[in-house]
């Protein structure tokens, strides 16, 4: 190094010059509980097990989304629709029983792709955090979308 | 004396005192701050609106945290430690000319707490009795690294006492006096600023402050990464808060030094040509004063955010092999320059 070098001062002023740079230029932080980023269009979530029109689950229980899963998270138990059940199923077969362990599963969306009823698609949010493994095995009570009421709608609200 | 003088001193002291304390306070959050935006985020801006409420509640858990002194401590000067630390950076504020004079009542009232006329070497003798309050501390932790932080704040104020005392000689040779009131009364206007005719001095005298405040580039003895905490290692509660808060008023001290001795104090351009009254100078000189000291200030946290720490060999290096020989030779430069200017012109 040269006395001037060893000076250290023409180094210094080049740094000071960069960190007052950064210092008047635009923060790219989002101060999240008052500014929230929106998901992205095709972002996949938390799935949903959706009804038809009536209200009553699409879902037919045939096994197809189980079976396309590669992380093996789904499981379903099959029963038969009896006379009464008719306004609750769309099918004469569904799933009594519907379990995706969240744990495992890797929201490819091949569910979604598998499903020839459109039942099941993934547009929910995030998997929320909880403190046991077996809070993550979300059965139907998660799963099924609610009954949309119609006649609960607000008029103004929605035009 | 009369009790009118005593009642404006202490008001004075009171008014100083607040001032100093609220100026550290807020500089914990503005240095947090301002390291935020150095490094693209905000930094604090949860407490209040901005962060604004930030320092109050740092010393609010400074309060109620647990005061843990070690079983191996020396307990009398482990509390005297910090005490001395903030006693001596309170003090060393008593001597700063804040403003010219007000007039109240007819009552001439100067905004400076005392103007001895040994006003400088009273801050050296200050400053230097400063770097106790760590070396007590540090040494009655019992414990190896707060030793080692004492033992390098200890002798890197010695080192950088030499040439800051250095360049403070060839600016008393300028001025011709130790006062600090007449210092500042030299420099009135913007030509008049000491910085004009002791460029090198400044430079000298503001490096040396970087390290007798032990802020970066300089602050070897609480080094982080080498140290744990360096001299406060063993500390806790209030009395770390003591150590830091001490740390900031020496830096705001620092700052004040700096202006009135290098940029001319209260005095601010065009302060006689605008036909304002006294008072109204004053108050604007004031106004000026701190302006000029929070630009300091902004600016030992600029450097903090630039500039990564010395080895500990540099910094003796730097100190003892570069800048006492620059202020020997800024003494002798200033020397000939009076000599050549009483004699020729």
């Amino acid at each position: 190094m040269n006395f001037w070098e060893r000076m250290y001062l023409p180094a210094i002023a080049k740094g000071l010059g960069i960190t007052i740079r950064h210092f008047f230029k635009k923060i790219p932080t989002v101060k999240y509980p008052e500014v929230q980023r929106s998901y992205s269009k095709n972002f996949r979530g938390l799935h949903s097990l959706k009804r038809d029109e009536e209200g009553r689950e699409r879902c037919t229980a045939c096994g197809l989304c189980a079976l396309s899963c590669p992380a093996e998270a789904i499981t379903m138990i099959a029963a038969e629709r009896t006379k009464e059940e008719e306004h609750l199923y769309r099918e004469e077969k569904y799933a009594a029983v519907y379990e995706i362990n969240m744990l495992r599963c890797i929201f490819c969306g091949l569910c979604e792709e598998a499903c020839p009823k459109e039942a099941i698609y993934l547009d929910g949010p995030h998997v929320t955090a909880e403190y046991l493994r077996k809070d993550f095995i979300y059965g139907k009570d998660k799963l099924v979308e609610p009954v949309f009421d119609i006649t609960k709608l607000n008029p103004e609200k929605t035009n | 004396m009369e009790g009118a003088f005593i009642l404006e001193k202490l008001i004075l002291v009171v008014v100083v005192f607040t001032i100093s304390l609220v100026i550290a306070m807020y500089s914990t959050l503005a240095e947090r701050k301002i390291a935020g935006f150095m490094q693209d985020r905000y930094g604090p801006n949860r407490a209040g609106f901005g962060g604004i409420l930030q320092p109050l509640c740092d010393g609010g858990k400074f309060f109620f945290k647990e005061e843990i002194i070690p079983a191996g401590a020396h307990k009398p000067l482990f509390i005297l430690g910090p005490t001395l630390a903030i006693i001596t950076a309170c003090i060393s504020s008593a001597v700063i000319p804040w403003g010219q004079t007000l007039t109240i009542g007819g009552r001439e009232v100067t905004l400076q707490v005392a103007d001895i006329n040994v006003g400088i070497l009273y801050i050296f003798g200050v400053v230097a009795l400063g770097v106790y309050g760590i070396m007590l501390g540090g040494w009655a932790s019992n414990n190896k690294f707060s030793l080692m932080g004492a033992i390098r704040a200890a002798s890197q104020s010695i080192s950088y006492e030499i040439p800051m005392g250095l360049s403070i000689i060839a600016l008393l040779m300028v001025t011709g006096t130790l006062s600090m009131g007449e210092i500042v009364a030299q420099q009135s206007g913007f030509v008049n600023w000491n910085i004009w005719v002791q460029p090198l001095g400044f430079l000298i005298f503001m490096v040396c402050a970087f390290a007798e405040c032990n802020r970066v580039p300089f602050d070897l003895p609480e080094c982080e990464t080498e140290l744990i905490g360096g001299y406060h290692t063993e500390y806790s509660s209030m009395k770390l808060g003591l150590y830091m808060f001490s740390e900031y008023i020496n830096m705001f001290v620092s700052s004040a030094l700096m202006a009135a001795l290098y940029f001319g104090g209260y005095n601010f351009p065009f302060m006689y040509e605008l036909g304002l009254s006294q008072n109204w100078i004053t108050i604007i000189g004031v106004l000026a004063f701190f302006l000029k000291i929070f630009g300091f200030i902004f600016f030992f946290m600029w450097v903090r955010w630039t500039l990564p720490r010395f080895r500990y060999d540099q910094l003796m290096g730097l100190g003892w092999k570069i800048l006492i020989p620059l202020a020997i030779a800024n003494i002798v430069l200033t020397a000939v320059v009076i000599v050549v200017k009483d004699t020729y012109f």
